[in-house]
């Protein structure tokens, strides 16, 4: 997912073969098969969902998303998400930055070790965490059970998304265009403001998108630091699986489909941005 | 550039499917088999068991001595072991299961309503009770805090961990055991429901199931953390450093199990083995109460007495005496909206 994510930021460059509406047999059979794999896995599966909140009818679901617990829980999770996500924009351009630009010791460990957070299980991570920020935290940092908690394991498990979607584009970025811009006078910050950064913003998009989704849907690595207190660091996804619980199926689909209706909007403008970006460059 | 993503995204997916293994590893199937014993009456057939997390260990040893009974010889077993409701849940769409272990009534009845427990399953002497426990307090060490009643829970400054009774169907017992003693004390209705906001006022976290619970109480967190007797018992056994305190008044936690009704003739056989005193026995070595009597449990090591491993309580709640029933208490504790303790856990959170 992240790889073609990652090279449709370019795909505006890259002339496309064929016309649009013509397919031959083998893209045919293709197209035919990768819209079936996706259907299987992603499509049906999320109808499923939004049937399932929908069978409640609307007075149901309106009533289960205005639970005052139920919309804390949205609240701080989606704000916790944006937070997240702005901070990884910056972290992660910067962290992609110093991967590709600056040579030092350990680069290929810190490399591999990136995607570290994307391999652990996530309730491993939420041990890790745990006995790093918990109450014997050898940091002496102790955030459990507060709200922090939440952020520190949002940012721990999506930190990979931007450094992997901005890594690649900067590798291919030409050099000469900088040593153009520099030539002709501009300042180091205005090539990167007015050269590096445009051809970066699809990718920063790109990474976003796939750091806010995730952050949005993330249970795992919080359960164990956050303590999930309602109307301070219960997360959406345990609302939901409190009303699996009960079997209220309805409920849980109803706040599921929240979640999905305000990852889809946010993947839905990253994505624009990306394609407008991309255009100009 | 292409290559080398595909090459980093597929050491991850090696990596991921590699601690996915290890990490279930502990906890998936397990089997185990004696195929030295043709002729018994059960040879060869197999007992799938699917139960909740903690009935594991008791489950490893009585299984393993079932197989050495005339009943027993030539069986195999195969198991699952998660969280009740989610194990529940699990054979209602599908899983493969001829005895079932569940923490709560409800998650047996699940199977009832879907035609794959008889109905007449809690018809025993037992009525379907094969293992069970009291709600104690695990404390740190030496008790620093001294806390002894229900009473010294709710004082300021001390800190609750008790799993979430949202997300996790045993951490149920908990709360109710906690609404009860007020009432068994001679409280009103008005009364219990003060006690639990005091309570829920003083908890510091509500992690999503038991075993999440422990392991945040090892972790540091908290003064006292809400378990079961045989849980304290078992996680003392496994080396954690804590002491457990049985309150006076406690209420009675009673794991029910089933046999489906596509069960092997075997399932029925160790369903019966388990009941017996030599399967008590087998259960109350992992911290478990007996359910029937004339169980000599001896030591069980990890008790805080092992030589008198389960003392008696003075005042033991029961669901059936004290609350009516499951279904009754599911509606008026725990019920979305309007349930005592959902609506208690929700006043916590806004103080």
């Amino acid at each position: 997912m992240v790889l073609a994510v990652a090279s449709e930021g370019r795909a505006g460059r890259t002339k496309r073969l064929g016309r649009p509406g013509h397919l031959t047999k083998v893209s045919g059979l293709g197209l035919g098969v990768s819209l079936i794999w996706f259907s299987l896995l992603v499509l049906i599966p999320l109808a499923a969902v939004v049937t399932t909140a929908a069978e409640g009818g609307w007075d149901a679901f309106w009533h289960t998303i205005t639970n005052e617990q139920t919309f804390a829980a949205i609240k701080l999770t989606v704000s916790q998400a944006f937070l997240v996500t702005g901070v990884n924009i910056v972290m992660g351009t910067l962290i992609a930055w110093v991967l590709v630009r600056d040579s030092f010791f350990g680069k290929r460990v810190v490399e591999v070790l990136i995607d570290l957070p994307f391999a652990l299980p996530t309730i491993v991570a939420g041990l890790v965490l745990l006995s790093l920020y918990g109450p014997k935290s050898p940091l002496g940092i102790d955030i459990a059970n507060k709200p922090s908690a939440v952020t520190v394991a949002f940012l721990f498990v999506t930190l990979p998304f931007v450094v992997r979607t901005v890594q690649p584009v900067l590798e291919e970025l030409e050099g000469d265009v900088e040593e153009a811009a520099a030539s002709l006078g501009a300042s180091r910050f205005t090539t990167f403001r007015r050269i590096i950064l445009p051809s970066l913003i699809p990718a920063i998009a790109a990474g976003a998108a796939l750091s806010f989704a995730r952050a949005v849907s993330e249970y795992g690595s919080l359960v164990l630091l956050s303590g999930n207190l309602p109307f301070k660091t219960e997360v959406t996804s345990v609302r939901v699986l409190s009303s699996v619980e009960n079997n209220n199926t309805e409920a849980a689909a109803a706040v599921a489909t929240v979640l999905l209706v305000i990852s889809l909007a946010v993947i839905v403008i990253l994505d624009i941005v990306q394609r407008r970006m991309s255009r100009r460059g | 550039m292409q290559r080398r993503w595909k090459t980093s995204l597929a050491a991850v997916a090696v990596v991921a499917a590699l601690l996915g293994v290890a990490a279930c590893g502990s906890s998936g199937s397990s089997s185990s088999s004696d195929d030295t014993s043709a002729g018994s009456p059960n040879s060869g057939q197999s007992v799938a068991i699917v139960g909740y997390s903690v009935a594991e260990a008791a489950h490893k040893v009585t299984s393993a001595d079932f197989q050495k009974t005339d009943e027993g010889k030539g069986v195999t077993f195969t198991s699952s072991y998660g969280a009740s409701g989610d194990q529940s849940r699990a054979v209602e769409s599908g899983l493969d299961a001829d005895l079932v272990h569940f923490s709560i009534e409800s998650d047996v009845t699940r199977l009832v309503k879907s035609g794959q427990v008889a109905d007449t399953w809690n018809s025993g002497p037992t009525k379907g009770i094969i293992s069970s426990s009291v709600v104690v307090f695990a404390v740190r060490k030496g008790n620093p805090k001294n806390i002894q009643t229900w009473d010294d829970l709710v004082k300021p400054g001390v800190e609750i961990v008790t799993p979430n009774p949202g997300s996790s169907g045993a951490a149920r017992w908990n709360a109710l055991a906690a609404y009860g003693q007020v009432i068994a004390g001679g409280g009103t209705e008005a009364d219990a429901v003060a006690y639990l906001d005091k309570f829920f006022a003083n908890v510091v976290a509500l992690p999503g199931s038991g075993r999440d619970a422990t392991t945040a109480f090892d972790g540091g967190t908290g003064d006292v953390l809400m378990t079961y007797e045989n849980e304290a018992i078992l996680a003392r056994q496994n080396g954690e450093d804590f002491d457990y305190v049985i309150p006076d008044t406690t209420l009675l936690i009673e794991n029910p199990a089933a046999v489906t009704t596509a069960a092997s003739p075997a399932a029925t056989s160790y369903l019966d083995y388990i009941l017996s005193t030599d399967g008590q026995q087998n259960f109350a070595s992992k911290g478990f109460r007996p359910v029937i009597d004339g169980v000599d449990v001896g030591d069980v090591e990890g008790a805080t007495d092992p030589s008198n491993p389960f003392p008696t309580v003075p005042h033991l709640l029961t669901i059936e005496k004290n609350f009516v029933s499951w279904s009754d208490v599911s509606k008026k504790f725990f019920d979305e909206d309007t349930g005592i303790v959902v609506l208690s856990i929700a006043k916590s959170g806004k103080a």
